[in-house]
């Protein structure tokens, strides 16, 4: 049996959820297995897991999981893996993902592996791939022991809704006593965050000041987009430090991103570059960010910007 | 309070990526060496601050080689009192926490810090193990932390928020951006790192952990298709009928 995670916020499951629900199905038809997703504490609708390819689905709802401990969720996670039979635990790369994956593989004395993109190869044991080195290198890494715990990047498998919803199965198992307690919970409301966004518009010292940037924030809002910026933009504080991207700042993969009046730093490609679609927005032909992009426009942003904002508008409107 | 700070070893940012043997190993011989950013910028100057306001000690343990001498040699200009190096080749996340959790039951620590992943396999995952093999509680991605009475409090980022949490002592938290500010060693730092202790210690066995099969290149994007400034509509369809992201 291969077990994911399905993490929820609030009740409800993100996309990089979805695509390890997704992921897992895969997983389980490479190896002849069945794929099972677990919930912690109460999602809605648990049964819909099984559209993207869950073939059961437990549901351990207890009121100590709305308070995220990592020691308590990990001993549930890996106790339940045990219960199931389980060789295979897949997470979502997640700050919460990421958190509890090397809690649980040591529990069950299991090789992982954090933020794969591939599906195992296992014509030889078992493999997966990782990016390293900011993309810049892909590393094969073999999973040797009797149980196997990974995480999945997000946006590197599309949720697929294949299968059909199942019914939900109650399974528990003793919790410990939660160490840390969750005082405050503070979210940006209303844009998709940086991490989980498919679109990105970004902007960098070429936009002169903060004062310019209601055309960077129309055009996010027309495509549907999530701001984001560099780091002399964040540390000069024109824009919050949520919106940094980067080495030092939010490392991203969206679908799209548009750079504008960004140089393209090494620094800065660090957290950009494994985005599908990059377009790169710039007066200097020689900025390096080209060498990156799919796309380029050479010229001054304050008059490509509203240009591509009316072929924007102009497209959504017909 | 008796805190120990995780640092590791990454190649600089800049570094160009070549492969040895079609891919056995990575070109090592013209990569320059850094402190893993977060671990020096945030985990070991949030550690030095703690120990300025509370007293106690700031120890750094890595797990690496001797070549790693120099950025020991630096936190410790940075302002921590000693320093424990594991002699060995950090394998694995797994093989890492092993020997950080060796380290921390053979000392008395109130508080480990690490940093919030390492920036060349971004792992984000030693501080999680560390915490698990100690039966710590474990707080990740922390921004802010002081200390209230006997008890912690942290901020925690999570997807496009902040998490407040609390929590008891020993602990085990990874540092992001904000948690600090970066501090430049001073010269007379750099003398008094000279005479520190730098202790080196053998590495504890473990059975398990992945192990790396071979390392390839990316392939390279194909170049950039450059559309003229006055044609946006272009770059739309574009984006429309050839990459399909809107
Ligand atoms: C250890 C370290 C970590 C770092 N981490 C990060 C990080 O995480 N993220 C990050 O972003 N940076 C990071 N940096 C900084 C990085 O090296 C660059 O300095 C930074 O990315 C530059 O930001 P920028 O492109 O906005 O500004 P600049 O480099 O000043 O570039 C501005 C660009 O705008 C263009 N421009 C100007 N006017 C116009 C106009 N009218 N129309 C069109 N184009 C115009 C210019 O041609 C130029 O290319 C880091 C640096 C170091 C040393
Ligand atoms: N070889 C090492 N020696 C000491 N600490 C390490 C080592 N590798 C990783 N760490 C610590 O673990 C953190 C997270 O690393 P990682 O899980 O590899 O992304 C780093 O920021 C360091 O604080």
């Amino acid at each position: 049996m291969i077990l994911v995670f399905a993490e929820h916020q609030n009740g409800i499951f993100k996309k990089n959820t979805l695509e390890a629900v997704t992921y897992a199905r895969k997983a389980a038809e490479l190896m002849n297995l069945s794929c099972g997703a677990l919930v912690l504490g109460n999602a809605n609708s648990p049964e819909s897991l099984g559209i993207y390819g869950a073939h059961k689905v437990w549901q351990f709802d207890d009121i100590h999981f709305s308070n995220f401990d990592s020691r308590m969720f990990a001993k549930a996670i890996a106790d339940i893996a045990i219960q199931q039979q389980c060789s295979v635990l897949v997470f979502p790369d997640s700050t919460t993902g990421k958190s509890l994956l090397g809690r649980v593989a040591i529990r069950l004395k299991a090789d992982s592996v954090s933020g794969t993109h591939t599906l195992p190869d296992c014509s030889n044991g078992f493999e997966v791939k990782k990016k390293i080195y900011s993309g810049k290198a892909i590393v094969t890494l073999s999973l040797n022991t009797d149980i196997k715990v990974l995480s999945l990047t997000g946006n590197s498998i599309p949720s697929e809704k294949t299968g059909s919803e199942v019914a939900v199965t109650p399974v528990t198992c003793e919790l410990p006593e939660a160490q840390v307690a969750v005082v405050e919970t503070n979210r940006v409301v209303g844009t998709v965050p940086l991490p989980e966004a498919e679109k990105v518009v970004s902007a960098g010292r070429g936009m002169k000041g903060p004062e310019n940037w209601e055309m960077i924030e129309k055009l996010a809002q027309t495509l549907g987009a999530t701001t984001a910026c560099s780091r002399p933009v964040a540390d000069s504080g024109w824009r919050p430090h949520h919106e940094h991207v980067g080495q030092t700042g939010i490392a991203i993969r969206p679908n799209l991103y548009i750079a504008i009046g960004i140089s393209g730093a090494i620094q800065h490609l660090a957290g950009v570059n494994n985005s599908k679609t990059i377009v790169v927005i710039n007066k200097d032909p020689e900025a390096p960010f080209f060498k990156a992009a799919d796309y380029g426009v050479v010229g001054d942003l304050f008059e490509v910007v509203p240009r591509l904002q009316e072929a924007l508008e102009d497209y959504y409107s017909s | 309070m008796n805190i120990l700070v995780a640092i590791s070893k990454t190649p600089d940012t800049t570094a160009k990526i070549t492969l040895n043997n079609g891919g056995n190993s990575i070109d090592e011989s013209g990569m320059s060496f850094i402190m893993n950013p977060y671990d020096e910028w945030y985990a070991l100057v949030k550690a030095i601050e703690l120990q300025e306001q509370l007293g106690g000690k700031v120890t750094i343990v890595h797990v690496g080689l001797s070549d790693s001498d120099t950025i020991i040699r630096k936190g410790l200009a940075i302002g921590a009192q000693d320093a424990i190096r594991v002699n060995a080749n950090p394998e694995s996340s797994n093989f890492v926490a092993h020997q950080i959790s060796a380290i921390v039951e053979s000392g008395s620590y109130d508080l480990v810090l690490l940093g919030k992943e390492s920036i060349d396999y971004n792992g984000s995952t030693v501080g999680a193990m560390v915490a698990e093999l100690l039966d710590f509680p474990y707080v990740s991605y922390a921004n802010h932390l002081e200390m209230e009475g006997d008890n912690i409090v942290l901020n925690r980022e999570i997807e496009g928020g902040i998490e407040k949490c609390k929590s008891s002592l020993p602990l085990v938290v990874s540092a992001a951006k904000g948690l600090a500010e970066q501090r430049i060693p001073n010269m007379r730092g750099i003398m008094m790192a000279k005479s520190k202790p730098l202790q080196v210690v053998d590495p504890v066995s473990v059975s398990y952990g992945a192990q790396t099969v071979r390392y390839e290149l990316p392939t390279e994007k194909s170049g950039v298709h450059l559309i003229p400034a006055d044609d946006m509509k272009e770059l739309v369809r574009l984006l429309h009928e050839e990459s399909k992201v809107i």
